[in-house]
């Protein structure tokens, strides 16, 4: 073992961290995160309220702690719908080549050219709020992108020897592509899949910050960026601890694919 | 070289053509009639058939696609529900802060980047090296809009250095100026991190290539050979970032706008995205991917202008 790999470190350590808080938001708050009282209109932190209370005398940290796990839950799911299909059509794409290869490739270069959120809005628009539209909006447009990481992956593999001895074998291309080729190529998905991970992040608490993300009514770090812009400057802490959250949970996936991508001598 | 870049031009056309059925057919599957946002609910039969026949909504679709098109490249792109006027008058009001925004925001990242980028690579494994890498790694895990808020606290509550509010050019256009630089940091910041980065790799890739030990041997220091051989090529990948990155600082631009309430295209488009004015928002997303299409283009020229081996392809 060489020079021990701090962003693993730090980067499993903030990412275990975080999502041990986000675990602990499922099962218990401190308050009802919805819980309305008067008497604790933008109360400062304090030992009672760790995070201090918002307009409404809510308590931020837990509604933090439910916001952080609503980001959660829809950037995996994003990136399972993404992953999922990009995997396959990459996949395919990279194994068979070819003109539909060619044509795929074509039409991801041209949606991954635009910013992934400016569409999404555009897909909300259309197809309104809430939060199973946002999944479906970034996961789609998240497929391409992971399509061409992986079909790059698999044009890298598919000429060399152990696949072409298994072709002799009569392995059965299925069985090549999903049983001989994928667990090669993993360190590279990894590191994507923590980049595509930090996008979706970053994505669903933009769009939730611009008011056009998950439904009002659900919690989101987005929404309280938002409303705590106001009272930024009597109220400092609104803002600071829900963006914290955010910014923790990115670094830390961040951290660990710098580490993932420096371990396996990956090029970013 | 002349054929590539005639078949690339072909290319480009092809890709604007489908993105404006793209964006037409999009906005027709959209439950609902424009018919109900302009008259309201208690519109009775004859008002709404007379309006369709107005607005040409009773015309086959694909006559209402050329109507469409042809009135858009010449600089009509309908009329807004919400604000009864031109969609054109409407966002000729407003491009000017988003392309300031951008203008600006495009200059910082190329006066961040480059230098701290070749400094990182001069300076291998030292403090600037460091701690450049330290802030990248940062200020890629801060979201835009985390950061514009941030540096709005310290810069203008705190500090006081800029005006709380937004400064329209007509107060004068240093003022303008100078209350956009915030913005455009917080636009820039993020891309800067990353074209550091890239920079600092690329620099450091060519270090190790033959002909730089040819230089090396032909008496040249590590700084001539930096200034005077690697460099050249080591930008190649950098421009061609800096050129797809104007797609990014577009999508930046809607987030920032909104934190420091600048009236640009970003606030027009959330704004009529929330009253279903579908005019004015598919004409800013047509607009922003003729803008992001020809700057992966012009990217696209670069590459090979700078790069003779790339041939074809």
């Amino acid at each position: 073992m060489k020079k021990r790999n701090w962003y693993l470190t730090v980067g499993g350590f903030l990412t275990l961290t975080m999502v041990a808080y986000i675990l602990v938001g499922v099962f218990w708050t401190p308050y009802n995160p919805s819980a309305i009282n008067g008497a604790d209109r933008y109360a400062p932190p304090s030992f009672l309220h760790p995070f201090g209370c918002d307009h409404l005398g809510r308590d931020i940290f837990s509604r933090t702690l439910e916001g952080a796990s609503s980001t959660l839950t829809i950037a995996v799911a994003v990136l399972a719908v993404g992953f999922i299909f990009g995997l396959i059509i990459g996949a395919l794409c990279g194994y068979y080549g070819g003109s539909a290869d060619a044509l795929i490739m074509r039409l991801c270069d041209t949606v991954t050219a635009f910013p992934s959120i400016l569409l999404a809005l555009v897909v909300i628009a259309i197809i309104g709020r809430g939060k199973y539209n946002i999944i479906a909006a970034l996961g789609v447009l998240f497929i391409p992108s992971f399509s061409r990481l992986v079909r790059g992956e698999f044009l890298k593999q598919r000429d060399r020897d152990y696949v072409k001895s298994a072709k002799l074998m009569g392995v059965s291309n299925l069985r090549i592509i999903f049983i001989h080729i994928l667990p090669n190529t993993w360190p590279v998905l990894l590191s994507g899949l923590t980049i595509g991970f930090n996008n979706a992040v970053l994505s669903e608490a933009s769009m939730s910050y611009l008011g056009i993300g998950v439904s009002p009514s659900e919690p989101s770090l987005g929404y309280m960026l938002s409303d705590a812009q106001s009272v930024l400057f009597n109220a400092p802490w609104y803002t600071a601890f829900p963006a914290l959250v955010v910014i923790l949970l990115i670094l830390g996936v961040g951290l660990i694919g710098e580490g993932i991508r420096s371990q396996m001598g990956v090029a970013s | 070289m002349a054929k590539s870049v005639l078949k690339r031009a072909l290319l480009l056309v092809v890709t604007l053509l489908l993105i404006t059925v793209l964006a037409f057919i999009a906005f027709q599957i959209i439950p609902g009639d424009p018919t109900d946002s302009i008259l309201g609910l208690e519109a009775n039969e004859a008002q709404i058939t007379s309006l369709r026949a107005q607005l040409g909504l009773d015309l086959p679709p694909w006559q209402r696609y050329w109507s469409w098109l042809s009135a858009f490249v010449t600089g009509d792109f309908g009329h807004s529900y919400s604000y009864s006027m031109p969609v054109t008058e409407l966002l000729a009001s407003r491009v000017g802060v988003t392309f300031t925004l951008a203008t600006m925001a495009f200059v910082l990242i190329v006066v961040i980047s480059i230098p701290l980028g070749i400094l990182s690579a001069r300076y291998e494994g030292g403090i600037v090296d460091r701690a450049a890498t330290t802030l990248t790694q940062l200020s890629m895990s801060i979201p835009n809009f985390i950061l514009g808020i941030g540096l709005y606290y310290v810069f203008s509550l705190l500090l006081r250095w800029f005006r709380p509010e937004y400064v329209p050019p007509s107060q004068g256009l240093g003022a303008h100026l100078w209350y956009m630089i915030v913005p455009a940091l917080a636009a820039a910041l993020p891309k800067s991190a990353m074209a550091t980065k890239l920079l600092r790799g690329s620099i450091l890739g060519e270090m190790g290539q033959d002909y730089i030990r040819t230089a090396y041997s032909k008496g040249n220091s590590k700084s001539s050979a930096l200034w005077h051989h690697v460099l050249r090529n080591a930008m190649i990948p950098v421009v061609t970032f800096l050129a797809m990155a104007l797609a990014d600082i577009a999508a930046a631009s809607i987030v920032v706008e909104r934190v420091f309430g600048l009236p640009g295209l970003g606030q027009m488009l959330i704004t009529s995205i929330n009253n279903r004015d579908y005019p004015v928002v598919q004409a800013i997303v047509v607009l922003v991917a003729v803008i992001v299409v020809s700057c992966n283009f012009l990217a696209d020229l670069l590459y090979r202008a700078m790069d003779p081996r790339i041939e074809g392809r």
